[in-house]
């Protein structure tokens, strides 16, 4: 790693200050995924900006019918927290998933949203539970909030402050993971919101997409039959020593199969 | 240059560290706590687990200065003053849990957070499931895992004294 200066603000105003004075400074939420990122020199930040003393960020509550969920919120926590698992039960169960205890303690959901991997767990349930995302600045459907792989309508002096969750009237996730590295290789996420059926499918493609086919299918029969004879185009997924793009298409029906029957 | 006040092993430091430097670097390199291990120092490992607050993490995974103002505990930490293993070492030594030991830093401390959190007990498939962040390349993980299940029985207090690895055969 590079070295780098160190700073620790305790409001979100100093640190969107902090970042929009350098833009070689970068924030860090749980580190887990820049921390290995800055040891393989991939990129070189004159600063980083910690977010863990800002209270703002902090907490998971419900509001009416909405689950707000802080940036700083730690995967652990949202897999316990007794509001999510009884709201989104499919979304306690997604943060409990993601890479083992350790990690669990120390990543958070602000960063892995920010950071969009394509097989990260998160993006799929933002983007098919419609979610928002508020920011220093604005809020931002998931709609336009995602931009492919690693890209977000996130500023770089810009915070994702909180996530702001629907309560479902059904939800569901199912993934295969890599045996190796444990990420998505293909995931699907369902959800039946009082807007309608969104299906979100992260790990086969460079970035999380929506499945409009299965959303038309599920709208008219909420069934895992439904969407048991939708087929996912190839194009344009991911291809590597892993899995081809077809293997992956196929692993999105039965995904999305599973899921659905995941939300009962 | 910043400094870093932090205690470990109930033992205040204040020691000056660069932006960059890692929580296991300041332990192995500038405490000269080297039980902790550095195995991958790409955070798939384990072998580098110490407890913050209590919270089992990866302390290749954690810069020196997000430690802060915390309580950190590294496998020094658990025998008490005259030696005596923790309930866990000791189960790792009965049950054979090791081979070249390099892992086993990490697995005791990764295994001390799974246990505590879990006072109800664990199934073998949940020890093993929780043991997901520790590699180990020599023991084939079934000792690890016997070791863990006897050890809960004494941590929660269910049993008084570690069952002898022969007599669980
Ligand atoms: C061994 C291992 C296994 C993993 N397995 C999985 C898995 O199965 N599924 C999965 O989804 N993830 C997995 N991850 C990734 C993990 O969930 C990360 O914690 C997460 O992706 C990033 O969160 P973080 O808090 O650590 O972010 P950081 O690493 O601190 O930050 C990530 C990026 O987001 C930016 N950022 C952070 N917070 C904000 C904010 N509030 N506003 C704007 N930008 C911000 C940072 O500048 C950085 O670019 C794994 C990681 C490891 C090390
Ligand atoms: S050395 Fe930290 S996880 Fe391997
Ligand atoms: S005992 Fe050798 S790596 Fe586990």
């Amino acid at each position: 790693m590079y070295d780098f200066a160190y700073h620790k603000p305790t409001s979100v105003a100093d640190a969107v200050k902090l970042l929009a004075a350098d833009p070689d400074a970068r924030p860090i939420s749980g580190g887990h995924t820049l921390l290995p990122a800055l040891k393989h020199r991939l990129n070189k930040p004159s600063s980083v900006v910690d977010l863990s003393g800002i209270a703002e960020l902090k907490g998971i509550r419900r509001e009416g019918d909405r689950i707000v969920i802080g940036a700083m919120a730690k995967h652990k926590e949202i897999a316990e927290s007794a509001e999510v698992q009884a709201a989104i039960p499919a979304l306690a169960k997604m943060a409990g998933s993601i890479g083992d205890i350790q990690v669990r303690n120390r990543g958070t959901i602000g960063g892995s949203v920010a950071n969009n991997d394509p097989a990260a767990d998160y993006p799929a349930a933002v983007l098919a539970l419609g979610a928002t995302v508020v920011t220093s600045k604005r809020r931002i459907a998931a709609d336009e909030f995602f931009q492919g792989m690693f890209t977000t309508a996130l500023q770089p002096d810009e915070l994702l402050v909180a996530i702001e969750f629907p309560v479902p009237q059904r939800a569901g996730y199912a993934k295969m993971r890599n045996p190796a590295s444990r990420y998505v290789m293909a995931g699907a996420f369902v959800a039946k919101i009082a807007d309608g059926v969104r299906v979100a499918i992260n790990g086969a493609g460079p970035g999380v997409f929506r499945q409009k086919a299965m959303e038309a299918a599920l709208s008219a029969n909420w069934s895992p039959d439904a969407v048991a004879n939708i087929k996912q185009p190839a194009d344009g997924l991911n291809s590597d020593i892993h899995g081809s793009a077809e293997y992956r298409a196929h692993l999105v029906t039965v995904m999305a199969k599973r899921a659905v029957a995941d939300a009962g | 240059m910043p400094q870093v006040t932090l205690s470990v092993n109930g033992k205040s430091h204040t020691v000056e560290v660069e932006g960059r430097t890692l929580l296991v670097e300041l332990l192995r390199e500038r405490l000269r706590l080297t039980g902790t291990h550095v195995g991958c120092d790409t955070s798939q490992c384990g072998a580098c687990v110490v407890h913050i607050d209590g919270e089992s993490v990866k302390s290749c995974t954690i810069l020196a200065l997000q430690a802060d103002g915390t309580q950190v505990t590294t496998i020094e930490g658990l025998a008490k003053p005259d030696g005596t293993l923790h309930p866990m070492q000791e189960a790792f030594r009965e049950y054979h849990a090791l081979q070249c030991g390099f892992c086993t830093p990490g697995m005791v401390m990764a295994a001390i957070d799974l246990v505590q959190k879990h006072p109800a007990g664990l199934s073998e498939k949940e020890i093993r499931e929780g043991l997901e962040g520790n590699l180990c390349r020599c023991t084939g993980y079934h000792n690890i895992v016997k070791a863990i299940a006897a050890a809960q029985d004494v941590m929660h207090g269910r049993r008084s004294e570690l069952a002898r690895a022969e007599a669980a055969e």
